[in-house]
This record gives C-alpha cells, structure tokens and sequence, in this order.
C-alpha cells in the first residue's frame, strides 16, 4: 500500500464528503430517500467546468454550481410537495432531466480542465510554500470542516430543528405549526446545493466534468453514512454524527481505491468501481454489528415515526 | 370559540365500504368551556378533532375559532390556536430528538428563525415545567425521547402542546394506552395544567366516570352525530348508568330516524 494511494483516498474522501453531508442530510435527517444526487453531483462538475472553461473565475463557477444544485432540489421538492409525487419518483424525474441538462451546459458530453486556473491554483497563489501535493487535502479539509460546521449550527438554529422533526414525526412537527412542505424544500435545497459544490470541487480537482461521473453518487453517499455511522459509537450529538459521516466517507474512497488496486487478483477490473461500491454498501448493510445503528436507512420510511420503537 | 356548521365527513365516497364518519355536526363551544366526548367505537370522535386540528378537511361546513374562518387553513396553520395530544404517544413526540429539543420544538408555532433553538435561558425554562410533571425528567434534558415510557413521552407531549397556551386543547384518550397508574398520572397533570391556564379543551374518553368527573359538559357521539349534549344542573345529576340507558335509547331512535328517511 502506497501512501499516494492512501493521500489521494484522503482527498477524495473530503472531496465526497460534502455529498456525503447533503445524503446524510437527506436519507437520514429528513427521511426523504433523495435520488436527484446522481444528478446533481455532475451539474456540478458541469456547471463548473463550462465557466472555468469559458475563462470565468473558479468561485464564480463555484457558487453558480451551488445555486444549480439548490434549484435541482428544489425541483425534487416541487415534484413531491405541489405535484404529491411519491419521494422516489420526484428523485428519479430530477436526476433523469438532468442528465439531458447537464448535456446541454457542457455542449458535449466531457470538458477537459486540464491547464485551466482551478480553485487549487488560486489558493496555492497565496501558499507559495506549500506543494499542490500538500495543499490540496488541506484546502478540502477546511472547506468539508466549514460546511461541516454551518451545517452543525443549521441543524440546531430553529428552522433546523423543524427540518429534522419533519423527517422523525411529520404529523407532530405539523400539529406543532410547522409546513413540513417547506421544511422539505428547504432540506432537498440545501442537500443539493452541498452535492453540486462536491461535484463542483471535484471537477476542478480531477481536472474533468463528464456526463457520466455522476452514476452511483447516492451509493457513494449512503456507503459513506453507513461506514460512519456504524464505526463511531452512536453519541447522538449532530457534531458527532457529520464528523462521522465524513471519516466514513474517506473509510470509504481509501477502501474502494484499494480494492481497486490490489482486486485484480480477485478478477476485478477497473470499471468494477460501481459493483465494488454496491458491494461494500451490500456488506455494510447485512453485518449484524452495523445494522442496528442504521436501520433507519434500510428500512422502507414510515415518516410518521411510529416505525420507531 | 369554536364554532362548528354543518359538518360532514364521508371516506372512501363512492365505494362499496364508503363510511359517513361525521354527519352533519353542529356545536358551539364558548371561551373557557372543558368538553369531553364519549361515545362508541368509530362513532367519529377522533375525526372530529382531525376535522378542528386540520389533519384531515371535512366535505361540507364551516369551522371557526374566535370568528376566524378556518375551514380551509391547514393544520399547520391552525397550530397556533390548537394544542394537541395524540392518543398514540408515538405521535406526539419526536422519537430520535432529546427531550429538550422536542420542548424547544413547541415554543413557537409560527415565525422561526435562523438562531439557536437551544440556550440556557430556555434549558432553564423547560426544566422549572418539568419539576412540576414529577417525574424526574428535567434531570433528562439531553435523553433522547425514544428511550421514554409511554407515560413519560404522554407527559411531555402534553407540555410540548401547551407550552403555547393554546386557545383550544385537544386530547384525543390520551391516557388510554397507559397503565391505569401513568393513566391517573397523566389526566392529574392534564387537569391541573387546563386550571392553572384555564384552556378551553376537548377530551375524547372512553372512560364515562372520566367524561362525568371532569370538565363541564359531556357530549355523546354515536355514528357521526351528536346524539346527547349535557351540562350544568343536569350534568352534575346524571349517572353512568343513566348514560349508558340514554346512549341506548337515543341509539334506537336514530336507528328508526335513518330507516325513515331511507325509506
Ligand atoms: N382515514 C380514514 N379512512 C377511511 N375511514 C376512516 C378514516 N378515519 C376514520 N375512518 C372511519 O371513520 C369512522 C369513524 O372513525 P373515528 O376514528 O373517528 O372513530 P372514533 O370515534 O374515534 O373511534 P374510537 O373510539 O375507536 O377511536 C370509522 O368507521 C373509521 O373506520
Ligand atoms: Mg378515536
């Protein structure tokens, strides 16, 4: 085992732990099994990449990625709040038009990125002394420890709170004033717009966007939370609990590059990235140890909170 | 107060197994009234309080509460008039909260914000409300409410729905999936906190000596109409065996008035 490997599992697991805090925020704060994810993450990548692209400034494209994602949410929400779609169908219709809409942004199905002035670049301006190599994990780490924390202080601000009692006990949080359809909308925004930025920062940081980067984003995802969640002991805090999700999400990355690369004595091939993922979500979800804590993602959601016992 | 006009409530209309749950309800309920309901199974006392609360719209009629129109606001909406009790104490609670997340979650019905839901002043609050419960939840603040007996999340709930006094209470048997100890436990803290913060309430009960002994007037309910409405100098007379010979007699009487108009 290499320690290049093992820093670009580092990276990487930062990188997608942003997604994996918008999946966390989802799945298992509002209960809302959110597909549109597979979609949301490449138009991010794509969003940024035609910016950068076109010559604009990498925390334009940044934020214009955000505010992409937060639409793409928002459509989800739209879907299954107006329109009373089932929550899987709303995430399925979004991450499905958005292929075609991340087509249409790129002009083509894969921008290259390469010698065009990425996020890194502008940061290690101001870092002479510091190598990429060294840099990059610590830029993604400040940047998943921001979101981190806003996202921390969010789930305990009131709007918050009434954000994770829609996903524990809809017709409680309603008979106590809140529109849980707005507190829906608010939830898929926000866990959208966090997924587009990973994509966003991933496209500057592999130096590509391309159409299909985005299958397999919400096993990604759900892997990341289930690692987590089952490693560390269920403390209950929301700080424990997205630090979690985080090191699960590297756990994650560092286990799938490794079985990646020393899997070919196994059979497997690189494009065996997707079923190697499945499988370690398969073997993560059976283990009787891991099971218990994260029940609430297996099981098919009640949402009225009487599933919990 | 509340106002209600002509309420009808049909489900699964145009079905082979179509149930009229409420027909034609009219009741008037003044400022500072304690009503308690009582009545068959599936005489339509808890879709009478879904129809008040919003849970569910009624098909025909008019609800008002202090002259607002409210028959077609939503039930989040009516919140900041309604406190509730469920009579699953699993729905009353958010189960994977702690307890002072869950009390934090009632403090306003309408207009929150982007700050802390959580501070001391607040922690203090909800801890001098929970000494009054007695039952040693204040030293629970952070214990998350899954953890909770039935009586204890009951308990709770009953702060959480009038920590914002309320202009209507509604309990829906709330004690009736509780040993009959936390049973008496919890109507004591339900009718100590509707004195203390004189709360118009209606309570559904199953229990006619509870529907007798507490609150001012009683109202049976059978098949989807008001068969029986009882107060004052008359209340105070009547016995459980009056009411059951009553509930019989008024439940023949209308089976004949049905039959008659059927026919
Ligand atoms: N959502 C619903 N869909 C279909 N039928 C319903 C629904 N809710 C209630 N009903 C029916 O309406 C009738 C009245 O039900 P309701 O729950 O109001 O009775 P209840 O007086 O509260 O009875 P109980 O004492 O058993 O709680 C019943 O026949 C019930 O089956
Ligand atoms: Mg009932």
């Amino acid at each position: 085992m290499t320690w290049s490997l093992l820093g670009h599992a580092l990276e990487q697991g930062l990188v997608f732990g942003i997604m994996a805090l918008g999946v966390y925020l989802t799945f298992q704060v509002l209960n809302f099994p959110d597909l549109s994810v597979d979609g949301t993450f490449p138009l991010g990548a794509a969003i940024t990449a035609k910016i950068i692209f076109s010559g604009g400034h990498p925390l334009v494209a940044i934020m214009w990625a955000i505010i992409g994602g937060v639409l793409a949410g928002g459509l989800t929400a739209f879907f299954h709040t107006r329109l009373k779609f089932t929550n899987l169908l709303s995430g399925i219709l979004t991450m499905t038009l958005l292929y075609s809409v991340n087509l249409r942004i790129m002009g083509k199905s894969n921008i290259p990125l390469l010698g065009k002035v990425t996020i890194l670049d502008i940061v290690k301006s101001y870092f002479p002394f510091l190598s990429l190599d060294q840099l990059t994990p610590l830029l993604f780490l400040f940047i998943v420890l921001l979101v981190k924390v806003l996202l921390d202080y969010f789930l305990c601000t009131e709007v918050g709170m009434a954000v994770r009692a829609t996903g524990d006990n809809e017709q409680m949080i309603r008979s106590l004033g809140v529109d849980t359809k707005i507190t829906k909308i608010i939830g898929l925004c926000l866990s959208n717009g966090l997924v587009a930025l990973s994509g966003s920062l991933f496209a500057q940081y592999s130096g590509f966007a391309d159409v299909g980067m985005g299958i397999g984003t919400i096993v990604a995802g759900l892997a990341s939370v289930i690692i987590g969640r089952s490693i560390f002991k269920d403390r209950g805090g929301i700080g424990w609990i997205t630090i979690s999700v985080i090191v699960g999400s590297i756990i994650y990355r560092a286990t799938v590059m490794i079985a990646l690369r020393y899997g070919y004595r196994l059979g497997f091939q690189p494009g065996d990235l997707k079923l190697i993922s499945v499988i370690l979500v398969v073997i993560a979800l059976t283990f009787p140890l891991f099971r218990g804590r994260v029940k609430s993602i297996v099981a098919s959601n009640g949402s009225n909170g009487t599933e919990n016992k | 107060m509340l106002h209600l006009k002509n309420i009808y409530k049909c489900f699964a209309k145009g079905t082979s197994y179509e149930i009229e749950a409420l027909r034609g309800i009219n009741l008037h309920i003044p400022e500072g009234n304690f009503v308690t309901i009582i009545g068959s199974n599936g005489a339509g006392k808890s879709t009478l309080l879904n129809i008040i609360a919003g849970t569910i719209l009624p098909d025909k009629g008019e609800i008002t509460i202090n002259q607002q129109d409210l028959t077609n606001k939503a039930e989040y909406y009516r919140a900041r008039f309604i406190g509730r009790v469920f009579q699953n104490p699993l729905l009353g609670t958010a189960p994977s909260m702690t307890i002072e997340e869950n009390l934090a979650l009632s403090i306003k019905r309408f207009g929150r914000g982007l700050h802390l839901g959580l501070n001391n002043e607040r922690r203090e609050l909800f801890r001098n409300k929970l000494v009054q419960l007695e039952l040693g939840l204040e030293h629970m603040l952070t214990k998350k409410v899954a953890l909770l007996s039935g009586g204890q999340r009951q308990a709770l709930t009953i702060l959480m729905a009038t920590m914002f006094d309320p202009k209507l209470l509604l309990l829906d048997e709330h004690t009736a999936s509780l040993d009959p100890e936390s049973s008496k436990k919890i109507q004591l803290i339900t009718q100590e906190i509707v004195k203390e913060k004189k709360l118009t309430t209606i309570m559904v009960t199953h229990n006619m000596q509870e529907a007798l002994r507490y609150g001012n007037r009683t109202i049976m309910m059978d098949r989807g109409r008001i068969i029986l409405d009882i107060s004052g100098k008359k209340r105070e007379s009547v016995t459980i065996d009056y009411l059951l010979k009553q509930f019989s007699k008024l439940r023949k009487e209308e089976y004949i008035e049905d039959e008659l108009v059927l026919a």
